[in-house]
């Protein structure tokens, strides 16, 4: 048992909070109109959690994940934007993460190794993104970063889609086309239905009627990429989530009982190389590796988790993801998919608020988001969204990637109590 | 001289107007394409931009500066193959920049027509007026050694006479382009008698490559597109003189307009058309087709008049409408003009008296978007248009009148030898005026016409 990443002091999530994920989706979302800017997302999402734990007067330190508001926004040092959340928060401890679209994860991570390094009882994790700032051609080249600056020049124009267009090619070839198409229609499908629940979610107002066969649309080389097509993709997305990593002294203090949080029971936080090629563009290793760490630390098997948030940047990300949980065998992910085990009502339903697809993927608050989202479904507050308990699976896993499946965070939550 | 030896050197007469400032754009694009093939590393490739006054030529290159940005954005995915070899070049946005930069360095913007001399091809897009189109091609394409090609983007004049007019010797071929040229897909082709085959070969070829949907006319004032929108615009007008008879003549406007959109399924009215089009674009049209096209009554004394009061449509130079037939607030027709009282009476006015008596559309009404979109769209079109047969309202017959006579416009282009077939007239309806359905139909019978 690896006992390192297993917390050596109870930590717990709770009072979460999730701003709308905004962007093209939304009924509200105009591009030419002016919209709310980075610290207004930050400020939002903030003083929504502090709202829930008694004020700004019980955090000891804050930590903001963010990708790269450098670059989308003008903006650096985001530590600083955290006391514009609340006068209370004015010089106490503040950190920014930055892993990519695993920027979120690595916030947390970094609130848990404060509160068990003992130097915080409550830390306010955030995490956020605003990308609307320029148009998709330009987000791309911004969004590429989170690749090894040496492969850019011979990367696609989308280079992201482009890598997971490339992994979908070589699946395909290696474990059939058709049926992983067909999985992967069904995976959007799935998204949509879910996100359609949850009203912060960007495609909270999709009506589109048969999403599987909209899905199915042929991918378009000359404007786009090979093998993916825009449905396949997350969207671009403006958004913060937050939620407050305390010790059982920090939830004392911010009067909130263990059963309206969630413990986080262990962790795998695993970086590959940026410089490496993956060795089997069909896995996503990475990912096994930090899984595996996880429900070995916990002593917990897959047939013990009720739901999973899974990096599904794009479907086939999702279905790769399904295989390194190790809840289908490499190649049969999509029968796992097709057959309904991720639906809402399937054995383990994955992103029941639409993960990256369906609710958004503001790419420093993905990993926050996934918290928030398992911390409503484990404490019963995820309204239309929510899963009926199962006493026999009491845990819900997360899995934050950064990259092309080098910087990843699995996160192994139960109810607190 | 080969198709990309020709393009090396091009001019544009009229280059900052609404139609040369597209042409310039779509060809300037293409150049700078051919100058970017490997094969033709080294070559320079030129586009003299001539037009009369500075600031409209700052103005064109502003509208490059945007137009080929987003043309680069749009082509990101081929364009960084094409740039392939450019390690300074990584990001999109350097690309971008690059091509942006690499469309513009082809353009030279003057006001010296002469500048044109140097050129293999000439567009001419200024103002529709023969005498002035002769004049300044002989002056740049008479008696040059260089024998350059004409391109005129006539929409009305007879190839044929600019030829003898500017002493071309069949060096010229009719190339019209919709507005706005970057925009439309339709180009209708008109070869003169005279035009060369080699010149008609190279129209031909830069259409392709220009991905544009072409339609051969015949050398008749007005060709296709003019010779069905003048005379369906002669018919509305007549219309119109007709019911102010019994109704103020604002009224009879706003009715003919509103049957021509609504009952019709068209995408605007067609005094809204005229206006966008300018009622001095009109008047130059009907000028040239009238006395060319004898003993049809190809005028309107009230377009005349109008014009005489001030009343000119057109657009601004940010686009937007201005004041013609109709006035218009942020776009939308808002009030008609009035030539007694010298004055646009507000819509709101007479709106509900107007439509009362004009009657109901058919249920379910049909509006122009949801046709054009619709998977099933003739089937839908026949429905609406069966209803509106069996309607016995005032507005109803005024479509069926008007549809009527558009069918008539439509086939008498053929019958004249203006178009060669009925599916020309169709696609130059259908994709020059985004018309739903073409004029030639089954929807509208002849007798009703009679």
């Amino acid at each position: 048992m690896n006992t390192a990443n297993r917390p050596r002091r109870k930590v717990y999530v709770a009072a979460g909070y999730n701003t709308v994920s905004m962007g093209t989706g939304r009924k509200e979302f105009s591009p030419k109109k002016p919209r709310p800017g980075l610290e207004d997302y930050i400020q939002q999402a903030g003083r929504g959690v502090l709202g829930q734990i008694g004020g700004a007067k019980n955090v000891d330190e804050g930590v903001i994940g963010n990708f790269m508001a450098a670059r989308f926004n003008s903006q650096g040092n985001l530590a600083a934007l955290i006391p514009a959340i609340d006068p209370g928060l004015q010089y106490k401890p503040c950190t920014r993460t930055e892993g990519a679209c695993c920027s979120g994860a690595l916030a947390l991570m970094s609130a848990v190794k404060s509160v068990l390094a003992e130097t915080a009882e409550t830390v306010l994790a955030v995490g956020v993104e605003v990308q609307n700032t320029v148009k998709a051609v330009y987000g791309a080249d911004i969004l590429a970063t989170a690749g090894w600056s040496r492969e850019r020049k011979a990367g696609h124009a989308y280079f992201f889609p482009g890598k997971f267009s490339d992994r979908a090619g070589a699946y395909f070839q290696k474990h059939g086309r058709e049926r992983t198409r067909k999985a992967m229609a069904r995976w959007y499908r799935n998204a949509i239905e879910n996100a359609r629940l949850c009203p912060t979610a960007q495609e909270h107002h999709n009506t589109a009627k048969d999403l599987e066969a909209l899905a199915m649309a042929e991918p378009n080389p000359k404007s786009f990429v090979e093998h993916l097509n825009f449905y396949d993709c997350s969207k671009v997305s403006d958004g913060a989530c937050a939620a407050a990593v305390l010790s059982e002294e920090g939830l004392r203090r911010a009067g909130i009982p263990k059963s309206e949080a969630v413990e986080i029971v262990a962790w795998g936080q695993v970086e590959a190389d940026l410089t490496r090629a993956p060795e089997d563009p069909t896995r996503l290793e990475t990912t096994r590796q930090a899984v595996e760490q996880a429900l070995k630390a916990a002593g917990v098997a897959t047939d013990r988790l009720r739901t999973v948030e899974a990096h599904d940047c794009f479907t086939i990300a999702g279905l790769m993801a399904v295989e390194a949980i190790g809840l289908a065998k490499p190649g049969e992910g999509p029968d796992f998919v097709l057959a309904g085990e991720t639906s809402r009502g399937g054995r383990v339903p994955v992103n029941t608020t639409g993960g990256l697809i369906g609710w958004g993927h503001p790419t420093g608050a993905t990993g926050v988001h996934q918290a928030v989202t398992l911390w409503e479904q484990l404490t019963g507050k995820a309204g239309d969204c929510q899963l009926e308990p199962d006493a026999k699976r009491p845990y819900g896993l997360s899995i934050n990637m950064g990259g092309d499946d080098k910087t990843v965070v699995a996160i192994l939550y139960r109810k607190g109590g | 001289m080969d198709y990309a030896q020709r393009l090396e050197n091009v001019a544009v007469l009229g280059a900052a107007g609404k139609m040369g400032s597209g042409i310039v754009l779509l060809v300037a694009v293409e150049m700078a394409d051919l100058g970017l093939k490997p094969e033709n590393k080294g070559k320079k490739y030129v586009l003299h931009a001539v037009d009369v006054s500075h600031a409209a030529l700052s103005g064109l290159m502003k509208y490059m500066r945007e137009q080929a940005r987003k043309t680069a954005e749009k082509r990101i995915v081929a364009l960084r193959a094409v740039y392939a070899d450019r390690p300074d070049l990584v990001e999109n946005r350097d690309i971008i920049e690059q091509y942006v930069c690499d469309v513009l360095d082809v353009i030279r913007p003057v006001t010296v027509l002469e500048a044109a001399c140097e050129a293999n091809v000439i567009f001419e897009a200024v103002s529709e007026d023969v005498e002035l189109k002769a004049r300044l091609l002989t002056r740049v394409a008479a008696d040059n050694p260089r024998r350059p090609w004409v391109f005129t983007n006539t929409s009305s004049v007879p190839i044929e006479e600019i030829d003898a007019k500017a002493r071309l010797g069949g060096r010229i071929m009719g190339f019209h382009f919709y507005n706005p040229p970057a925009v439309q897909k339709l180009v209708e082709l008109i070869r003169g008698r005279t035009t060369l085959p080699e010149v008609a070969e190279f129209a031909q070829a830069l259409t392709k490559s220009l991905r544009k949907t072409v339609v051969p006319s015949s050398d008749t004032a007005g060709f296709i597109g003019n010779g069905h929108f003048m005379r369906d615009l002669l018919h509305a007008i007549a219309e119109a003189e007709r019911l102010s008879r019994e109704m103020p003549f604002v009224e009879a406007v706003y009715a003919v307009n509103r049957v021509s959109q609504d009952f019709l399924v068209r995408p605007m009215g067609i005094f809204q058309l005229a206006d966008y089009v300018g009622l001095d674009v009109c008047q130059c049209i009907l000028r040239v087709m009238d006395p060319r096209l004898p003993g049809q009554n190809l005028r309107s004394p009230l377009i005349d008049r109008l014009l005489g009061l001030g009343v000119r449509g057109g657009q601004n130079h940010d686009g937007s409408q201005k004041d013609g037939f109709l006035r218009y607030e942020r776009g939308k027709p808002a009030g008609v003009y009035d030539p007694e009282g010298k004055r646009y009476v507000p819509i709101s006015e007479f709106q509900a008296t107007a439509d009362a008596k004009l009657g109901p559309l058919p249920e379910p009404a049909l509006a122009w978007k949801a046709a054009v979109r619709h998977p099933a769209r003739e089937k839908v079109l026949a429905d609406f248009f069966g209803k509106l047969e069996t309607l016995r309202t005032p507005g109803a017959e005024l479509a069926r009148r008007y549809g009527a006579r558009s069918r008539e416009i439509g086939l008498g282009l053929v019958r004249d030898g203006v178009a060669a077939k009925a599916e020309d007239v169709n696609t130059v309806l259908l994709t020059g005026f985004f018309h739903a359905y073409g004029p030639i139909n089954d929807y509208f019978s002849e007798k009703v016409a009679r």
